[in-house]
């Protein structure tokens, strides 16, 4: 670190939408040079206020001053921020897939001359970029044929080819597996040696610990306080983002273990288009009643593809193996044969495999058991609703009214849609595939204790997760898979991240 | 009356097009000075525009699931002909060769549901296909040449109007008697749906509202039906119309077939990973486009009494604007029957009026369309806004 000198100050920012105030009174200081985390419950104001900096929301729309390198700043959108040197990469990645990695670093920016494109200057720019991000790809490669790990190096290429001073990441590696993750803060703090100051969201307390070197906590829209270096503890962000002490984040359980009732056997599915390539490769598992089973595994090692083909046949080619219940072989040939022989599957992007998000909560919850609020195939909408209504105080939804719409409800009551809907539906076998994505801290907790309930109930639970405290946390017997196999089992008792990420990264089981 | 307000805005989408309707007809009731309302009148929108309803309200369907379907014109017209090969050529049973018409066009949604459904073909390439092979198919059977006249009792589904059994000499009883019956079936519903809300605590409207929404609702179903009675009384066609708009309107409201269409529409990898077979629905409603385009090809020769190679040219694209001016999403899982119909009306009584007023058909497709962009615009300038 060169100085201590305050790169950006955002004094006192309030924003009000209609009905809400989003942003109360914050206040941020960012010192030059370093990693500053802004930690804080989905909804808490994160993206608000990060919007307000990056000229989203334009001056004049909120109250307060931000100063960057102490000029007061108003920003009527972002194309002035940008020519600060504040750039955002949000979430949601902003690249073109059909385009190249040199096509996107420089959209919006071309280097041209009178209108037409130099590509060789182009070209010779972008491989600079990516040799300071450390992207081995030719420039000419499509983006949609690299992964997302390296498509969030192309954003910061991007973010690096405009000069930037202040760079601001909104949940960076929410989407990446562990060795992304890893090298994407690796990055960070290399450019931060070169004199870079970032900005980074993000929920993964461990990684914050990591790489940042202050954190400021928002609630509720307020800023709460900001901690240096030396005193960043995971409990004390916790206890900072939810305003309570969360002494334990995985709630007690007394496991009641019955017999095995449901059986994988020799399990094979091959990839949908490459008919060649086998993604699940010989699989046996069993899950005893009231059990909680956990798949581990880094993502591409074919944990999500091995419940889909097994989830009537949601996924793959050539799918072969044998499943039992109680002994008995079920035809799981089509999705509607699954549900109806009690398995469910909880996907893991509920955006896109789980919600219908224009309709309305009761509709969603009703959507994969209407037989049962329908008689003749007639819907009784009165009891439709009053399931519905039921999953809302039962899962603790939090929505005036289930005739609300699903797109307007945070990340973890969207969620708890998607649970209820498959409650509903009264499964032996639940399974779920990364149930606290992108959750905030006190709506898992609630889901790791409908998880509990459902398991003392004598369902088996199947839980995927890339989170390793999480399944060492919640599973009383985890597999492990790699490159489409179970490379290990391993008990509760003996389940240590290290222990698991041998496994994961074990090629020959 | 805070409580209209809160109603109106809840309910904006759907009765913006009744209030466009209501407005739409006031204006050209004034224009022409009272002719578009005069019973005769009133008759002959009605049958010129059933074929169009019919369409919409298989289109609606259509357009829920995320598709679209441009090939039925053509397949109205190409179940038009054979019905005249089958009736005028051959002279076959009307009813029979109805039901014959009714299961091709069943056969060709299935055809063009095939490819779209299972082998994953965009619906605008396939109906666009069928649009083309269609309209040649048709020239193929009738040879380049109209076929006429049909018989008089296959006539009757256009032409026909229901019989008198009362002997009213000025005025159609029967009509009446429908038209109270009718209204009070819908007063029963209303009062029965309320009733169950308030059951089960669900917030309603005020009381005196809802009085003011019956009386509303007895006020425009007799009056209708009176201003038909006083000329020949309800057409046949009407008759069909109000069965079809019923029931699809409660199959898409209140079954599980109807559900499923809307979850396939809305998100299509969720509705499959629900258990919906989503293959299944989309042929589905494929094939009773395909019906509804026969009947609506049946009707329009019937109206004619002649099969015609040009028939149903440019039905679809009607059909397509009143689903979308009937509040439809472009991009599916929203849409309604009702408004399919609405929106269907809407361009209808602009035909109608604006042909009473002598405008010629230049002018009144380039108004349909800046009506047809208009309405779109106000929907998605008014989803913005909230």
């Amino acid at each position: 670190m060169k100085s201590e000198s305050t790169i950006l100050e955002m004094k006192s920012i309030t924003k009000e939408f209609p009905g809400v105030k989003a942003l109360d009174n914050v206040n941020l200081k960012v010192v030059e040079a370093e990693i500053h985390a802004i930690c804080g419950e989905n909804g808490a104001g994160k993206s608000t206020l990060m919007k307000v900096l990056s000229g989203v929301y334009p001056y004049g729309t909120y109250e307060g001053e931000i100063l960057f390198k102490d000029q007061l700043c108003e920003f009527k959108d972002i194309k002035q921020s940008e020519d600060l040197g504040i750039v955002i990469i949000h979430q949601e990645l902003a690249l073109i897939p059909e385009l190249s990695i040199a096509e996107n670093i420089f959209l919006g920016n071309e280097q041209a001359s009178k209108g037409v494109i130099n590509w060789n200057e182009t070209i010779s720019k972008a491989r600079e970029l990516l040799i300071k991000v450390g992207l081995q790809e030719s420039p000419n490669t499509l983006i949609k044929d690299i992964g997302v790990g390296k498509q969030q190096l192309v954003e910061i290429a991007k973010a690096l080819s405009k000069n930037v001073k202040l760079l601001i990441l909104d949940e960076p590696t929410a989407a990446l597996n562990e060795n992304d993750s890893e090298n994407l803060l690796n990055l960070l703090m290399e450019l931060r040696t070169q004199g870079m100051t970032s900005i980074i969201i993000s929920h993964k307390l461990n990684e914050i610990k990591k790489v940042a070197n202050s954190v400021t906590i928002i609630r509720d829209g307020q800023s709460i306080e900001t901690i240096a270096t030396a005193d960043i503890t995971e409990d004390r962000i916790i206890n900072g983002m939810v305003g309570r002490s969360l002494t334990n984040r995985y709630p007690e359980r007394q496991p009641n273990i019955g017999e095995t009732f449901f059986e994988v056997k020799h399990w094979n599915t091959y990839h949908p288009i490459q008919s060649e390539r086998q993604i699940v490769k010989d699989v046996n598992l069993h899950i005893k009643k009231g059990e909680i089973v956990g798949i581990a595994g880094l993502m591409g090692s074919g944990r999500t593809e091995l419940a889909m083909s097994i989830f009537g046949k949601s996924y793959g080619k050539k799918t072969t193996g044998e499943v039992y219940k109680d002994g008995k072989q079920l035809d799981l040939s089509t999705v509607s044969k699954a549900i109806k022989e009690g398995i469910a599957y909880v996907s893991e992007d509920r955006k896109e495999y789980g919600l219908i998000l224009m309709n309305d909560i009761k509709e969603n919850i009703s959507l994969a058991s209407l037989n049962k609020i329908a008689s003749k195939n007639v819907i009784n909408d009165s009891k439709e609703y009053v399931v519905a209504e039921e999953y809302r105080t039962k899962m603790n939804i939090k929505t005036p009214s289930v005739n609300q719409t699903v797109g307007n409800l945070s990340g973890g009551n969207q969620q708890k849609v998607v649970l209820s809907k498959w409650m509903f539906s009264e499964p032996d076998l639940l399974i779920l595939d990364e149930p606290t994505r992108g959750i905030d801290v006190g709506a898992k907790y609630e889901i790791y204790t409908i998880m509990n309930e459902l398991a003392s109930q004598g369902k088996g639970i199947l839980v995927i997760s890339s989170e390793l405290p999480e399944i060492i946390g919640m599973c009383d017997r985890i597999y492990v898979m790699s490159e489409g196999q179970i490379t290990g089992e391993v008990e509760k008792a003996n389940a240590t991240q290290e222990v698991l990420m041998k496994y994961m990264t074990n090629s020959r089981g | 009356m805070n409580s209209i307000t809160s109603l109106l805005k809840k309910n904006l989408k759907q009765s913006s097009m009744v209030i466009a309707l209501v407005l739409i007809t006031l204006l050209f009731q004034v224009l022409t000075d009272g002719t578009l309302l005069k019973p005769l009148n009133i008759t002959n929108l009605i049958l010129q525009n059933s074929y169009i309803l019919i369409l919409a309200v298989g289109m609606v369907l259509v357009i829920i699931t995320g598709h679209i379907d441009l090939s039925v014109g053509s397949v109205a017209a190409f179940v038009g002909a054979i019905s005249a090969i089958l009736m005028i050529n051959m002279e076959m049973n009307p009813f029979l060769a109805t039901i014959i018409c009714l299961a091709v066009g069943a056969l060709i949604g299935a055809w063009q549901g095939f490819w779209i459904a299972y082998v994953g073909i965009p619906a605008f390439i396939v109906t666009l296909a069928g649009m083309l092979l269609f309209r040649g198919l048709t020239l193929v059977v009738l040879q380049g040449q109209s076929i006429a006249p049909y018989p008089e009792s296959f006539q009757k589904i256009s032409n026909g109007f229901l019989p008198d059994f009362f002997g009213g000499t000025d005025i159609h009883i029967l009509s009446i008697i429908i038209g109270v019956a009718v209204s009070l079936i819908l007063i029963g519903l209303e009062i029965k749906g309320r009733n169950n809300q308030l059951r089960y605590n669900f917030e309603v409207g005020s009381k005196g509202l809802f009085y003011a929404k019956l009386v509303a609702i007895f006020a425009v179903v007799n009056t209708f039906t009176y201003v038909l009675a006083t000329y020949k009384g309800l057409p046949n066609i009407l008759v069909i119309l109000f069965a079809i708009i019923v029931a699809y309107t409660f199959v898409m409201k209140k079954t599980i077939i109807g559900r499923h269409v809307y979850a396939v529409g809305g998100n299509l990898k969720a509705a499959s990973l629900s258990g919906v077979q989503t293959k299944k629905v989309t042929f589905g409603v494929f094939v009773n486009m395909g019906v509804l385009a026969a009947l609506s090809g049946l009707i329009f020769a019937a109206r004619l009494n002649a099969a015609t190679p040009r028939a149903g040219n440019l039905f679809e694209l009607d059909a397509i604007a009143a689903v979308f001016i009937g509040g439809a999403s472009a991009y599916g899982g929203v849409g309604t029957v009702v408004g399919a119909v609405i929106g269907g009306l809407v361009m209808g009584v602009m035909n109608n009026g604006m042909s009473i007023l002598g405008l010629g058909i230049d002018w009144q497709q380039a108004i349909k369309g800046l009506v047809l962009l208009a309405a779109v615009a106000f929907d998605i300038i008014n989803k913005k806004k909230s």
